[in-house]
């Protein structure tokens, strides 16, 4: 079937068989592999990315849905100067991440959480962060790292 | 001032944070355009003999380039002979022999998710379909599960051996140790078999092409797996490249290559066409190796003063179905037996038993956070027996600072530390009295919610294969850029920031001018790799023993340039100039000098060891909440301290002990992978089995200590395990420490509410 998705503002549009999942047309069609698979039940949030605005594991999603959709990637982060997101520049200033696998998930998770409230308090963020597992870091310094982020956006 | 020891975030993360890292499944190089998908067909019984494998259908289906069992691995060299060491302390393993570990299943299953055949299809989702069209034929065997029926079944997984055992040590007969204590407990305990879950699992692309073989893999040893790989196709390492590309985690169960990715590489070169596997989950669940799966029967004795006089520890290893790494594990935690106390008596010894279920291998730690737990553990028990506050008895036996370096009855020379300041700081940071009266105050109102206060204080190994060293080769271009290649391989731990400043503590070429190379053998033949917590101590002082190196050279190519005497050379490391001593008029740049060393270059390679291992040591302090009404665990404070000698980069460092914690904490609390009696894994999916998440952890609170190690320039010691290490036994201790008023002396891990509460109600009726 035919699929055309708004990817990080640019339209890709593909020929692909009904059963594609998202996060395969995300990584085999429009070539931006850093939206990884780290599970097959929907556990690990690896592969989180937002659709319309709002988060969801690209692994349980096909492409077909997402069709005619808007879908932004850790790759659509940064702005058209090169500069970081907030959460990108925090999760750096606060070693926020070890081998990176879960990290475009995590970055992505958080970027959904702060928009649903930009205020969290540690337990909300380690709360909202459960569908994402990360095996490095103990989850420390994300949380560290998302809560820097929503202060320096409410501080600016 | 120099760079080292400062607060340097990661060179590393720009790129993994925008464009994601290139793991191998990222890769879009030229040579894997046409790579064909492998789809594992694996054994969905625990133990049974295969009568047959029907490919014909698969052959059939749509995409399906070949289907391949063993029938068609006719080009691989015969497999290793037993080793022979059998029943030896340490005996290297594999066995060989008998015990031997085939590719694909030969005309035998031994655990859930053996591989018996491959699929090779065009794209992923047809390996999928066409998987579920081979028909293989098992005659079920009686499964062999756990330790008990590892020591004792009929059914044997390798009948021309005779036996499951493995490896057996024997045990010094009971006697003499214990005589003179006045106290003596004893308990059994489980150390469970937990799965290492790296959230990048297992992954390989292999192509074949003019006689060379590239094996791209998710490793953290890329020259170890060339080694692995030309043992087991028969090739000479040199027509063998491999590859490690970003990798996603490894925590032990990355070190080599295992059997999954040979058959991949295999297939590559037996049927020419490059190949890729990512494996999923399920498959990571099943048949990545897993960790731990050790049996404790530990005995402690001592007197009412709180000396502990003897210990004694009996392990059973279940290695699962093949004992691969699983035989050396239980001679690690007999080296470190002892822990960090001063014990004059101190009896070990193991026996390593094959079972139906996943091949055991390093997880973490890798028999270190078995001692640990079973020390710790028995000194608890000692302290609860003779009524003593815990902490006080480490105290009364931990190592004195004033006796290092120190050999323990079990032959580990632990060479510095200061284990009693590492409990005392601990102590006072987490505010051990009050904590202590806010515990006795809950117990006094009989309060839902119990306080448990709960000790680890370790000491453990790292590089114990110190042996082998780790090289480094450092060039300094003529562009006053530097290139570092590393033998060590990062997995997320931040070698290519600690490596670059490194490079510029000793040559003042700033950071951001130092690329960092590991993980191609083309590029860096020479290396052994990242585990057992040895890079920095080995890897790291081989760029810095470069580095002055390549300062020598240049001492002597400036001083040629300026005609002034090398004497009279300085290096200005703030700026990365040379310059005769006093005049900066005669400044020379990085630059000039290494373009004036023309074709010969500026460059060193080193192979550095210090030929001993280092320990470093540590106390953990666990608080935890336990509802005595339904059993729920909640982790409230972690308060440690984790001395690795002197610090490079605490923002690693934190890192490192951070992560290792949570994992730590995990097998407490958590995590355990199930098999039911018939050998099932139960565990086998994420849903299923317990990782960690944010919502189950607070914050950690590290408290600073630096007691550096003396053999080597840098004074590090390894810091990757060390929170596995201290964490587990901490929060077990904790959980039993809350419900201790109850009579409970010991609930084995994972402390899931449904044991806690089952612990307590015993304990109630029991009154």
């Amino acid at each position: 079937m035919k699929v055309s998705v708004t990817v990080n503002g640019g339209e890709i549009a593909a020929e692909v068989a009904d059963r594609t999942l998202l996060v395969h047309f995300l990584r085999d069609v429009a070539g931006l592999t850093a939206t990884n698979v780290g599970c097959d039940t929907s556990s690990c949030g690896a592969c989180t990315v937002l659709l319309d605005g709002s988060s969801v594991k690209s692994c349980t999603v096909l492409a077909a849905q997402a069709d005619g959709r808007a879908v932004t990637t850790v790759e659509g982060l940064t702005d058209g100067s090169g500069q970081l997101h907030p959460l990108q520049r925090a999760f750096r200033a606060e070693h926020g991440l070890q081998c990176g696998f879960c990290t475009p998930g995590m970055v992505m998770a958080s970027v959904s959480l702060l928009a649903e409230n930009p205020a969290p308090t540690e337990e909300e963020v380690r709360t909202a962060l459960e569908g994402n597992l990360c095996r490095c870091t103990g989850y420390h310094n994300i949380v560290r790292a998302v809560l820097a982020a929503a202060s320096e956006r409410r501080s600016s | 001032m120099s760079i080292l020891g400062t607060r340097v975030v990661r060179t590393e993360d720009p790129r993994l944070l925008t464009v994601g890292g290139t793991y191998v499944d990222d890769l879009r190089v030229p040579e894997l355009e046409q790579a064909a998908r492998v789809t594992f067909v694996r054994s969905p019984v625990a133990h049974a003999l295969i009568t047959g494998i029907d490919t014909s259908a698969a052959e059939e289906a749509e995409g399906v380039v070949a289907v391949l069992t063993v029938s068609d691995m006719d080009d691989l060299p015969p497999p290793p002979p037993d080793s022979g060491l059998t029943g030896t302390e340490g005996a290297p393993l594999p066995l060989g022999g008998h015990w031997s570990e085939p590719l694909l299943a030969v005309d035998k299953v031994r655990f859930v998710g053996e591989p018996v055949a491959i699929v090779i299809t065009d794209d992923r989702y047809q390996g999928e379909d066409a998987a579920e069209l081979v028909s293989v034929d098992y005659q079920p065997l009686d499964a062999v599960v756990g330790f008990d029926e590892g020591l004792a079944s009929e059914s044997l997984l390798f009948p021309p051996a005779g036996s499951n055992i493995a490896v057996s040590t024997g045990m010094p007969t009971e006697g003499a140790a214990f005589e003179g204590c006045e106290v003596v407990v004893e308990e059994m305990i489980t150390n469970q078999r937990l799965a290492p879950v790296p959230l990048e699992g297992r992954a390989v692309a292999a192509r074949w092409a003019d006689g060379k073989l590239t094996v791209w893999v998710s490793t953290q040893n890329a020259q170890i797996a060339r080694f692995i790989l030309a043992g087991a196709l028969g090739l000479d390492p040199a027509s063998i490249r491999v590859v490690a590309p970003d990798v996603g985690g490894g925590f032990g169960a990355k070190v080599g290559v295992d059997r999954d990715a040979l058959i991949v590489a295999w297939a590559a070169k037996h049927t020419g066409r490059a190949m890729r596997w990512a494996e999923t989950r399920s498959e990571n669940l099943l048949s990545m190796t897993h960790g731990r799966a050790q049996r404790h029967r530990i005995k402690i004795g001592g007197r009412p003063d709180g000396r502990i006089l003897a210990y004694r520890i009996e392990i059973v290893q279940d290695s699962g179905a093949y004992a691969r790494m699983g035989g050396f594990l239980p001679f690690l935690t007999c080296l470190m037996a002892s822990g960090p106390y001063d014990i004059g008596q101190v009896e070990t010894g193991y026996q390593v038993v094959v079972t139906n279920a996943a091949p055991i291998s390093a997880y973490r730690g890798a028999g270190r956070p078995e001692a640990t737990a079973a020390i710790e553990r028995a000194v608890d028990l000692f302290a609860a027996e003779i009524g003593m506050d815990p902490a006080e008895v480490r105290r009364i036996n931990l190592i004195p600072a004033d006796k290092f370096p120190f050999t323990t009855p079990c032959g580990a020379t632990y060479d510095t530390g200061d284990y009693v300041s590492a409990l005392d700081k601990v102590l006072a940071g987490a505010g051990y009295a009050e904590l202590r009266a806010e515990q006795a105050r809950r117990r006094e109102r009989g309060d839902v919610l119990q306080l448990g206060i709960g000790l680890a204080s370790y000491v453990e190994i790292t590089a114990a294969d110190a042996d082998g060293g780790e090289a480094a080769r450092l060039v300094v271009h003529d562009d006053g850029t530097a290139t570092a290649y590393t033998g060590s391989s990062a997995h997320g731990q931040g070698h290519h920031t600690a490596w670059a400043m490194l490079v510029e503590a000793e040559l003042g070429i700033p950071m951001d001018k130092v690329t960092v190379i590991h993980g191609d053998t083309d590029l860096m033949p020479a290396g052994v790799g990242t585990h057992a917590s040895r890079s920095l101590q080995l890897g790291g002082v081989a760029v810095q023993k470069a580095a002055v190196e390549v300062k020598d050279q240049a001492r002597r190519l400036a001083a040629d340039m300026l005609e002034a005497s090398e004497a009279d050379l300085e290096l200005d490391v703030e700026r990365g100039i040379w310059q005769v001593r006093g005049d900066p008029a005669t400044s020379m740049t990085w630059a000039q000098v290494a373009a004036y060393a023309g074709d010969a270059g500026l460059t060193a390679e080193v192979n550095y060891t210090d030929g001993k291992p280092t320990f470093p040591f540590g106390t953990h302090l666990a608080v935890t909440e336990v509802d005595t009404e339904t059993g729920k665990v909640r982790l409230v404070r972690h308060v440690t301290v984790d001395d690795a000698g002197t610090v490079l980069n605490p923002v690693l460092t934190e890192g490192q002990r951070h992560g290792g914690i949570a994992q730590g904490v995990a097998q407490a609390l958590l995590e355990e992978m199930v098999y039911d009696p018939e050998g099932n894994p139960v565990t086998s999916t994420l849903v299923d089995y317990a990782f960690v998440s944010a919502a189950e952890l607070p914050s950690f609170e590290l408290l600073v200590s630096e007691t550096p190690a003396t053999i080597n320039p840098l004074g590090a010691k390894g810091i990757g395990e060390a929170g596995t290490i201290g964490a587990t036994p901490a929060v077990q201790n904790s959980v039993i420490d809350a419900v201790s008023h109850l009579g409970i002396r010991h609930i084995d891990m994972p402390l899931t509410p449904a044991r806690v509460w089952a612990a307590i109600s015993e304990a109630r009726q029991g009154r």
